[in-house]
This record gives C-alpha cells, structure tokens and sequence, in this order.
C-alpha cells in the first residue's frame, strides 16, 4: 500500500519533471543554453536550486536519524552545512560569476593560462563530481531496499539514472535548475510540515518538547538527546570532528556542482543574492531536522526507528556483508566513529508514519527519491560541462569547433558519464562507499578552495604554484582517505576519518611552493585584469 | 563589447584610486568576516570535542550550552549574511561608477 502511493507521487513529480524538460528543451540549443541556462536564472530561483542541488537524500533522512538516535552530535553534522556557505558567499560566488564562463577551470585559468592548469583543474572537478555521484547513485539502492522493498535496487537505480540522463540531456541547465527548485520546494514543505507536527504534538510548547527530548527512553534508562558525546566520544572523536568541520567549511567552497549555479544568473549581484536566498532556505531546513530527529525519537521511540543508525549509504554493506556486522560494528564503537545498521534511515518516514500516517509517509519517500534525483542532474551536467568544455573543446579541439560539435560532445559527455554512473553504482551497490561523499569534500577543500583563493588575491601566483596545488590536494586526500579507518578498518594507518585537517594544509603549501619555485610572469601580468573584472564586472560573460 | 578593452587599459584600471578604494572596502569586511566565522564554527567541534562535561550544563530549562551554542551558529550565519548583504550595496554602487566611468572614456576615445 505504502509503496503503491509513493510510487505514485513519484510518479508525479517525475510527470511535472518531463513536462518541464520538455519546455527547457527549445532553449538548450547552445553551449550557453546547456551549461548556464542562458544566464537568465534569477536570484531567487538561484537560490531555491541551490539548496536542490546541495539537499541529498542523506541529509534529509541521514541527519534525521542521526539526531534521533545521538541528538546534539547528529545536529553538529547540520550546523557545518549551512555555515560553510559563508565562505561561497564573501570568497567565491560573485569574482566566479564575475570572470568565468561555464566551469570552475574558467575562473582558474583565467589569469593562469596554459593547457596545464586547465587539464589539472577538469580533472579535480571530474573526480569531485564522479565521487559525488558514485555515492549518491549507490545511496539510490539502499534507499530503494528501505522505502521500497518490492522494487529491485537494480532497478531503482536505473530508473534513477535515465531519468538524470533525460533531463540532462534534453533539458540542459534549464531543466536540471527546474527539478531541483521543485525538489527544493518539496522537501522543505516536508520538513516544515513534520516539524509543525512535531511542535503541534507537544501543543506547540517549546519548552514541553526540549523537556521530552533531554529525558527519552531507551531500554531501562532515559537518554538526554540535547547533551553532546552520545556519538563521538574522547580525543580521535573530537579531532574526527574538527577535521570534517573545516573539510565542510572550506570545501563546500571548492564544489564545482555548488560553483556552476553561479553561472546561470545574469550578474554577481544576482550571484550574490542567491546564496543568500539558499542560506535562508538551508538554514530553515538544517532547523527542522532538529525538530524531525528529536520528534522522531521522543513521539515514534528509538527501539521503532531500530537499534542504531548511519547517515548514509553503509547499511547497504552491512545488508549485503551480514556476517561482518558484529566485527565492524565493534570496530568503529571502538574508534568513536558512526555504527551503520539496517534501519537506521527511516527516522523521517517513521515520524511521518507515527504522525499522519500512510500518506504522508509516502510523500516522504517519494521525497527521498526526487532529492537524489536533482542532485544527480546537477553532478552529471557538471561533469559534462568539465570533460566537454575544458578537456574536450579547450584542450583537445584548442577552442575550434563550432556550436553544433560542441553540444553534440557535451551531450556524449553527459550521456557516457550517466552510464558510467548508473553500471558503476549496480557494481558497487552493497559496498560501502560513504567514505566518498567525505572524499569529495576533502578533495574541494585541498585541491579546489587554495588555488581558487590564491588565483584571486595573490599577485605572485603561478601555474606551476596552481598546478603542484591542485596535485598535492588531490594527492594527499587520496592517499589519507586511503590509508584511513573509513577504508583500511583496522588496519589504519592514519587514525581520523576526514583527511581535511592534514590535506588542506598541504594543498596550500603545494601551491605556495610552487609559486616559489618558478616565476611566472605573464600571470602576474594578467592579476590585474582578473581583479578588475572580479570586482567590477567589466567584461563579465552576459 | 567590453571584451574588447585593451590589456594595458587594466592594468591602469587597476591602479586608479576608485578601484583602490573598492578593493580595499571589500577586502575590509570580508577579511576579518571570514577569520571571524571560521573561528566562530570550529569552537564548537573543539569546546564539545574537548570539555563536553561543561558543555553539557543547562544553559535554557533542558537546553545544553552545547545545543544553544549551536543554534547560535545559525544565528552567527544569517547576522553575517545579512550585515554582508547590506554591506555589498555600497560595494555595487562602487563597482558601477567605475563601470560607468570606463565606459564614458571609452566612448571619449572614439575617433
């Protein structure tokens, strides 16, 4: 029954969807229609498809359960969230609109001209976005075996995939800001519609609901949600966390998905007013999961939602690895990480259940899967943009080619990525690829966020200072995440989770050095030009 | 029409005091704004990281420091926002004089 009506609201939305790829299909006729939906996005709406793109399916049921089972320590994951917009909002969004074109290697090798620094730049914007989309795609069967279990994971997840190819394919940009503004719409009216329940729950007394929340049941004895430790405990706990805050912080800065909205409105101050407009819509959604996630444990009961629970895409490993639960559980318990197990993602769902009923658990799921499906639009259109506008048209063809090849190669791009994703993601489902999402962050925060900083306000800044940057950030998140617990388990030879507290340093000093090592005139050259168009907007792409 | 400007014609753009004067005003609030928020959010990973017995006490009826700490963080982000919003207004009228004025002077040099 529960799966026939999400089935339908799915259904639904994906309708509203086609209709409206459909009518962004005419205007996808040009490299400027494709990438950057002809610059005529408005703040506004800017703003709402920001917050489409940046809401994954895992932070809407991830950071439910977590607050629901940890309280304060799940809510800390939400906090970083919404500040790390800070840095896009005073260091990147208005120079990126105002200096670059399609994609985040524009704004780089603006002044840092060179085949190099280009290829670098793509290639770290390839593997953000690939990691990005790996994880959310595996996500996609793990959701499908919680929310609908009659449906295969294999077919969830190319369902999934050809719905991301249509609109990316047919509609563009236009198509893709569309999904994701109305996907934006939907899952803030479902997280503020849960919260009003919760609240309404508790006869909208504030101080009723904290007082349930700091005393909820658990077993024989009562647990204070509202009281950090109940997830990170100890030393590796805390520096765990302060590694992912500042690869949150820093790194959401560096996202090239988050980074090519900004090319679709008309001008910086437009830039400038959709991150504002996204804060807002980010930080009343980041609130509400504090109201979900308590509700959910104080109204439905944390033996109901399950034993423990994981922000992510882990309880398709622990599904599919039965056998190794104990192990791995222990393991992490014993390093202060975050235990994935099987029930863990369905706080929200359940406090839907608990307190309307069917249908508004329905809605929620659908939800669920429309989340996924806007972010995966935005992270494949961005990977087409990177293969085809920068290696393929830029570096390959040396900027010839005419309008026509160059869509025809960005649609290939698109269409070869999907399909990469959608077979690569049936391959890994069951794996747990959550140390990705983190990978990801690190990766724009060590590679990206340094050589995007220091190509707009270092004069001395170098090509060979932006491509040892971009190399050693890459590198060295690579090779931590690689030797860390998320990957080697115990075997670890780097004990935190996020590299990000070791990796950025790195990523800066690389570029620095670099710099040091060989001077470049013709860039130092070019700084003034770059600072006056990022401050001015003379000359900006219209 | 402005991709046509001439490299040299930046470079004494870039030196003119009302250029000066609008790098200099920006780079004023969004200095200290970014060191200050930074700051502002990793104190709160370290101080529950490392003293969660404190924060852990009653700040508001059953509210930890450690959630009202928290939620100040939403707080500290959209006071930023907003003081960064206001702020950037005088930063556009800046940046549009210059526009302005560039423009004229091209117009000017026209044979």
């Amino acid at each position: 029954m529960r799966t026939q009506q999400t089935l339908v609201m799915f259904a639904i939305f994906v309708g509203i969807t086609l209709i409206v790829t459909y009518w962004a299909s005419g205007q996808s006729t040009t490299r400027r229609g494709f990438y950057a939906a002809n610059r005529r996005i408005g703040g506004l709406q800017n703003g709402w498809a920001i917050a489409g793109e940046y809401f994954s399916a895992a932070s809407f049921l991830g950071i439910t359960g977590l607050i629901a089972f940890y309280g304060f320590d799940g809510f800390m994951y939400a906090v970083g969230w919404l500040v790390a917009y800070l840095a896009v909002l005073f260091l990147v969004a208005e120079p990126l609109r105002n200096a670059g074109k399609y994609t985040v290697a524009d704004l780089v090798s603006f002044r840092l001209r060179g085949r190099g620094v280009r290829a670098t730049a793509a290639l770290s914007t390839l593997a953000i976005t690939l990691f990005f989309l790996i994880a959310q795609m595996v996500g996609v069967s793990a959701l499908a075996k919680l929310l609908l279990p009659q449906l295969g994971d294999v077919a969830a997840i190319v369902a999934v995939g050809v719905l991301m190819l249509i609109y990316v394919l047919f509609g563009g940009m236009l198509a893709t800001t569309w999904v994701q503004i109305i996907t934006a719409a939907l899952l803030l009216s479902a997280a503020v519609g849960l919260s009003l329940l919760v609240l309404a729950h508790y006869h909208f007394s504030l101080g009723g609901f904290l007082a349930a929340a700091s005393h909820v049941r658990a077993g024989d004895h009562a647990v204070n949600l509202l009281q950090p430790g109940l997830l990170f405990h100890g030393a590796p706990g805390a520096w765990n966390l302060v590694s992912l805050g500042l690869a949150l912080v820093l790194g959401t800065a560096g996202l090239p998905h988050i980074l090519m909205r900004f090319f679709t409105v008309p001008s910086a101050q437009a830039a400038r007013t959709s991150v504002a407009w996204a804060m807002v819509l980010i930080g009343a959604f980041y609130l509400s999961t504090s109201f979900m996630g308590l509700g959910a444990a104080t109204i439905v009961g944390k033996e109901r939602i399950g034993p423990r629970m994981y922000a992510g895409q882990a309880i398709a490993y622990i599904a599919h690895h039965p056998a190794q639960q104990a192990a791995l559980n222990e393991q992490l318990t014993k390093q202060a990480y975050i235990v994935p197990q099987p029930d863990s993602n369905l706080a929200a769902p359940l406090l839907a259940a608990g307190l309307e009923g069917s249908l508004l658990t329905a809605f929620v799921a659908a939800v669920a899967f429309a989340t996924i499906l806007a972010v995966v639009s935005g992270l494949t259109l961005t990977a087409s943009s990177a293969f085809a506008h920068d290696i393929w048209f830029s570096l390959v063809r040396n900027g010839r080619g005419d309008e026509t090849e160059h869509l025809f190669v960005a649609r290939v791009a698109a269409f070869g990525v999907g399909i990469l994703a959608i077979v690569l993601s049936i391959a890994l489902r069951g794996f747990n690829v959550a140390f990705l999402v983190g990978l990801a962050f690190a990766v724009a925060a060590s590679a990206n966020v340094p050589v995007i900083l220091l190509a707009l306000s270092w004069r001395r800044f170098s090509r060979s200072g932006a491509m040892i940057g971009m190399l050693s950030g890459l590198g060295a998140s690579l090779a931590l995440i690689a030797a860390s617990p998320v990957f080697m388990g115990s075997r670890a030879s780097f004990p935190l989770e996020n590299p990000g507290i070791v990796s950025i340093p790195i990523g800066f000093v690389g570029a620095i050095f670099g710099t040091l090592l060989w001077r470049d005139r013709e860039s130092e050259q070019m700084f003034d030009q770059l600072q006056v168009r990022a401050n001015t907007g003379l000359g900006a792409e219209i | 029409m402005m991709h046509h400007l001439r490299t040299t014609r930046w470079t004494e753009l870039a030196a003119e005091p009302e250029f000066r004067a609008l790098v200099r005003a920006r780079r004023w609030f969004v200095t200290p704004a970014t060191f200050f928020f930074i700051a502002y959010y990793l104190a709160l990973p370290v101080s529950v990281g490392f003293w969660p017995a404190v924060m852990s006490r009653p700040a508001w009826g059953p509210l930890t420091i450690a959630y009202a700490f928290a939620l100040s963080q939403f707080a500290m982000a959209w006071l930023l926002l907003a003081l960064y919003v206001r702020r950037a207004r005088k930063f556009d009228l800046q940046a549009a004089r210059i526009r302005k004025h560039e423009t004229r002077e091209l117009f000017d040099a026209r044979p």
